[in-house]
């Protein structure tokens, strides 16, 4: 098949810009979540949200509107995670522990009362960005709009209790307020993220990009810019390729984005020793 | 009008008391030094009286206005004992950081702050890249660039060297004098601080003592409490000073 002829099929275009706002989402909200030490939180929030399907799916959602019914539970997850590591008597990782364990648990047990592991919750462990609708593209496109939105609008804030959050608080950073935007933002990046990688690789859309343009040394914004363009550069080259070798495009997409770090990390290793 | 006023504060950890009962004010212009043993409660105190952590009873003042409804936060400079969650990737530069919260850039103004704490040279830098010392002195750029009503360190000269230890004792000194600054300042360095200082506050989970130097200096209760030895290693230097003034 010719190259180009793939972008002529919708569902290919669909995908190729759906994968491309929700990877940048990831990309700007997995910055925070990395330096923060929440790197996790994405695993934590995929578990609740196969938890969250298992509901829908129970109560008979239809699987147009599945990415919509799992954002609330998948929300009050990701506030429960929040709560749970501002009373200072669990650690995050612990938090995190503790929601994802109850969302992968009432999954299983879902499933298991709905009458054995039904077969549309297993497609949403591995997600297909080539199946995304234009109700999840739209919804995309909005989050996209939003998250940009609040990164703009907050940076100063959000710069700051990236930084350190008491020192912030001192400044009169309203710090549970930045918070809680960026947590309820990460659930439902979570969620859709769900759809291009699937739940077992949602927090490799969170971290992997973040991390690689971590490793540039660059400023804070330019950061920002580089791991959106290593996100939407994995999205493009895991479609691709995954369409051409009709292989899972989820899995080629966070292959790439492991490549792209490899491929910073050689560049650095190298010009160190070139010095 | 006291700058800072607590009153009664308890604060308790897992049902244990940090600090109890704790009741002073500090006046415009006045070098506070609060000193005490490890463990003694004095940042919690600090982040009390910043909102920080919330205290179980009592209430702080600051600026004449209770905590709850305080917002002139670009009055107050504060540099905490160390940075809680830095990460060493932070992709932030000395002059981001140092910055960080100004309502508007001026460029002279980071320029002179980034030169009077010896790291010009470092302003385009990651602050991840810098050594403990320089990070300190650019948190201390960061606390006196907004030229605030109150600065609040909290054991900032920890990872200092002598010169510039020196230089940021005498620099907060004359801020305090001249300029009508407010200093609190936690320290360990308890024989040098009298000679900066003008007022004590010694604090071992409740207040030991608070009052000026000279008060302590010559009490005969902080003389039995301390023992005589002792008063004299936090008094000297307050009355070697004295004596040069």
């Amino acid at each position: 098949m010719d190259l180009f002829e793939i972008f002529h099929y919708g569902f290919v275009q669909r995908a190729l810009l759906a994968g491309a706002l929700i990877a940048s989402v990831s990309a700007l909200l997995g910055m925070f979540l990395v330096l923060r030490r929440f790197s996790l939180i994405g695993d934590g929030l995929a578990h609740t949200t196969f938890g969250s399907v298992a509901v829908a799916l129970l109560i008979g959602v239809s699987p147009f509107y599945i990415t919509l019914a799992a954002l609330p539970l998948v929300m009050v997850s990701s506030l429960a995670i929040y709560k749970l590591t501002s009373s200072r008597t669990i650690n995050a990782d612990a938090a995190i522990g503790i929601v994802s364990s109850l969302g992968i648990a009432t999954g299983i047990i879902l499933a298991s009362l709905s009458g054995g592991f039904n077969v549309d919750l297993f497609s949403y462990l591995f997600g297909n960005i080539l199946t995304v609708n234009n109700t999840e593209l739209l919804l995309s496109l909005i989050i996209f709009l939003i998250v940009v939105a609040v990164v703009i609008y907050f940076y100063d804030d959000l710069f700051a209790v990236t930084f350190d959050q008491e020192l912030a608080q001192s400044m009169g950073v309203k710090t549970g307020r930045i918070n809680v935007i960026l947590f309820l933002l990460t659930a439902i990046a979570a969620v859709l993220a769900m759809k291009v990688s699937g739940i077992m690789l949602v927090s490799a859309m969170l971290i992997l990009p973040s991390l690689t343009a971590l490793q540039l040394s660059l400023r804070f914004r330019t950061t920002m810019i580089a791991a959106v363009g290593f996100a939407v550069g994995a999205v493009f080259c895991g479609i691709i390729f995954a369409f051409l070798w009709n292989l899972p495009a989820g899995a080629m997409i966070v292959l790439f984005n492991i490549f792209f770090l490899l491929l910073i990390f050689a560049a650095k290793k190298f010009s160190v020793l070139r010095r | 009008m006291p700058i800072i006023r607590v009153d009664d504060l308890t604060f308790r950890y897992n049902g244990t008391d940090v600090i109890s009962n704790i009741t002073f004010a500090v006046e415009k212009g006045v070098y506070l030094a609060i000193v005490g043993p490890n463990g003694s409660g004095k940042s919690t105190l600090i982040k009390n009286i910043l909102g920080i952590l919330q205290p179980e009873q009592g209430r702080v003042e600051l600026f004449g206005k209770p905590l709850a409804i305080f917002r002139q936060w670009q009055k107050i400079g504060y540099l905490p004992q160390r940075l809680s969650g830095l990460n060493v990737h932070f992709p932030g530069t000395v002059e981001e950081i140092v910055q960080m919260g100004l309502p508007a850039k001026d460029a002279a103004n980071l320029k002179r702050t980034l030169e009077m704490m010896a790291i010009g040279h470092l302003a385009s830098r990651l602050i991840g890249e810098l050594s403990y010392g320089e990070q300190q002195r650019a948190m201390l750029a960061r606390a006196l660039i907004r030229h605030p009503e109150l600065l609040i360190f909290d054991e900032p000269t920890t990872a200092l060297d002598p010169e510039t230890r020196g230089m940021f004792y005498s620099l907060t000194q004359k801020m305090s004098r001249t300029e009508g600054t407010t200093v609190i300042l936690v320290t360990h360095d308890s024989g040098v601080i009298g000679q900066y200082a003008q007022n004590l506050l010694y604090l071992d989970k409740k207040v030991i003592f608070s009052g000026t130097f000279k008060d302590f200096c010559s009490s005969q209760d902080m003389a039995g409490f301390f023992g005589p030895t002792s008063q004299h290693i936090i008094c000297h230097q307050h009355d070697h000073a004295g004596s040069q003034n």
